[in-house]
């Protein structure tokens, strides 16, 4: 199987710090891979440098095979990668179907569609589908995202991605400052992504979490992929070791 | 996990709240309620002076008063909802009239083809100064209070060069007996129409169009839009341009029906606008606000001040209540915002907020 994304030896220095020091990293279709590591890692760059946010010194990057350049957002966007940010990147006082397709909005045809007037009925019709689709929580489609609970609105985040993603979407710590349900709920979307065939990456602190829900867990430390472990045969303690420095695979290799 | 913590609760319970309706959302929006005080200030007054107060020509008189302000307003909204403000629309309504007059006095006669290029030369003028201001706040970031207190000056400077300080009386008559004080029928005085043709097609395009959608979500969260895609930056440049496009129509309104440029007469032009915005429910912080709301925010300064002259109140009366407004109309929407960032669309009303102990419905809802 082709990675749906691969990257291969990254490096991003910022004066003297290494941020990136060879950094790989690979994805397949329909697989939930986690990256985790201790602060300063390399983990919100190599994200950053993936989804087009950053650009890299050096080092090869791959979609399904094929060297690519990934040098803005708009590009990470064409080869249908899209990222959801810490701080959500919604819009509070638009609704979710306005957040949805803000910057994609559907248009009307014809003159008025020329003149700027928007399908309304389209938009909400297909958000409220993929909502659906996703099992995520939302029942109220016309009150502003802002007013909502901090799950909903990260659901709406991640449905959005998954909604314009055809290939990878990246979640930064999708379920920090979430409660039990909330994070349950974001937990399920993310599986229902993933079993649509896109790859999600899933960057979180919470070891428990990334058990649970990833396929793969992929260890950074000091800027490099220092060890790569199937989640089913992994502990919270090989784990942290890894993060640590305590135990290390790929270095020897 | 055998205890839930506190906030784990209260999240579950927002989450399975449940939508509000259609009805639940018009009472609670703040151009409603302001729309409510509004009706009650002219049943007021109606009681209080029947005869003077509630005749068609007092109320065309009213609504003539609003008028410019009005045109003005639906730019200035535009702006507020992006989070920025234009001080500079009442300079830019005089230098707009006065290179108006001036273009119109160069070209001589009283005729309709004159008028027309005086229209023009004032709404490209007013264009010119929006745009100028798009361009420094978007482009070389420097705050909209700053870069429109800038362009208050320069603009009412350069009307004054111009000028030599003289206000001008060279208005032709046809402008003057059409748009200045016609009335269609006899009855709707046209300035009156060309405002509410500018009211319409503003709400229009704030409400239906992307380019409205653009300007709340630059206003609510610039990042966001700019993370998908949105030319935030062009957009601002965008929505000053058509406030200086507003204030440049508002100028050539002015010179009709005042056949003067006023240069003396606007300095409180930008502020009475802003109060009418923000009383109209429209948020200074940005991504909330209504054309509706601005109407009829700019209609209770109007309405007291009427009143108050028909009462034989003393007319400074209608600065003072008009400044309690104000500010509680910002008290209002600082609530709303709390409540909104809380995570808790519960408190949307003044009224609710005084109604019910502050934990009453958390309890309620565990």
């Amino acid at each position: 199987m082709t990675a749906a994304l691969e990257a291969r030896g990254l490096r991003r220095e910022f004066g003297h710090v290494r941020a990136l020091d060879g950094a790989d990293f690979d994805i397949e279709p329909g697989e939930v891979v986690a990256l985790i590591g201790d602060n300063g890692a390399g983990k919100s760059t190599l994200v950053k440098a993936l989804s087009g946010s950053l650009a890299i010194d050096s080092g090869e990057l791959y979609s399904d095979g094929k060297r690519v350049t990934i040098d803005s957002p708009a590009a990470a966007r064409a080869l249908g990668i899209e990222t959801v940010y810490q701080d959500l990147a919604l819009a509070p006082h638009l609704d979710p179907v306005q957040n949805m397709y803000l910057g994609r909005e559907v248009m009307r045809s014809g003159l008025l569609g020329k003149l700027g007037f928007m399908d309304h009925a389209e938009m909400k019709e297909k958000t409220q589908r993929a909502f659906a689709d996703l099992g995520a929580t939302v029942r109220d489609f016309t009150a502003p995202v802002g007013a909502m609970s901090g799950g909903q609105r990260q659901q709406i985040a991640v449905a959005r991605a998954a909604a314009w993603a055809s290939r990878v979407i990246f979640l930064d710590e999708p379920t920090a400052a979430l409660g039990v349900v909330q994070t349950r709920n974001v937990l399920d979307l993310i599986r229902r992504v993933r079993d649509r065939g896109i790859a999600v990456v899933l960057i979180s602190h919470s070891m428990p979490h990334v058990i649970e829900v990833a396929d793969r867990i992929q260890v950074l430390r000091l800027g490099r992929r220092v060890a790569t472990y199937d989640a089913k045969q992994t502990s919270m303690e090989e784990l942290v070791g890894a993060m640590t420095g305590a135990i290390s695979q790929e270095e020897a290799a | 996990m055998t205890t839930a913590t506190e906030p784990d609760r209260d999240a579950a319970a927002v989450d399975e709240e449940k939508p509000k309706s259609t009805l639940q959302r018009l009472v609670g929006a703040q151009a409603f309620q302001i729309l409510g005080v509004l009706l009650i200030l002219i049943v007021l007054f109606s009681i209080a002076e029947p005869d003077a107060f509630l005749s068609i020509n007092n109320f065309r008189n009213v609504v003539v008063n609003v008028s410019i302000l009005a045109i003005i307003g639906v730019g200035m909204t535009f702006v507020i909802i992006t989070g920025g403000i234009d001080l500079s629309v009442g300079s830019v309504l005089v230098f707009s009239g006065v290179v108006a007059a001036k273009t119109m006095e160069a070209l001589g006669g009283q005729g309709v083809g004159v008028s027309i290029v005086g229209a023009l030369a004032a709404c490209g003028s007013g264009t010119l100064w929006g745009l100028f201001n798009g361009v420094v706040v978007a482009r070389l970031k420097v705050p909209p209070l700053i870069v429109t207190l800038g362009t208050l000056g320069m603009a009412l400077g350069a009307a004054q060069i111009l000028t030599g300080g003289i206000d001008l009386r060279g208005a032709p008559t046809v402008l003057t007996d059409t748009i200045g004080f016609g009335r269609l029928f006899g009855q709707i005085p046209y300035l009156s129409l060309i405002a509410l043709a500018v009211i319409v097609i503003g709400a229009v395009i704030l409400h239906r169009t992307r380019f409205g959608r653009y300007t709340y979500a630059v206003g609510s969260n610039d990042e966001a839009a700019r993370r998908v895609g949105v030319r935030a930056d062009r957009h601002l440049i965008l929505v000053y341009t058509l406030a200086g496009f507003c204030a440049g129509l508002a100028g050539i309104l002015n010179l009709a029906f005042f056949s003067s440029t006023t240069i003396a007469g606007q300095s409180n032009t930008a502020l009475n606008v802003i109060a009418g915005v923000v009383i109209g429910g429209t948020s200074l912080f940005g991504g909330i606000g209504t054309i509706a709301g601005t109407v009829i925010g700019l209609f209770i300064p109007a309405v007291l001040q009427n009143g108050f002259v028909i009462m034989g109140v003393q007319p400074f009366w209608q600065q003072v209540v008009v400044g309690a407004f104000l500010i509680a109309a910002v008290y209002v929407d600082q609530v709303r915002r709390a409540a909104a960032s809380r995570g808790a669309s519960t408190r949307r009303s003044l009224f609710s907020r005084f109604s019910r102990p502050q934990g009453a419905r958390r309890k309620e809802a565990q």
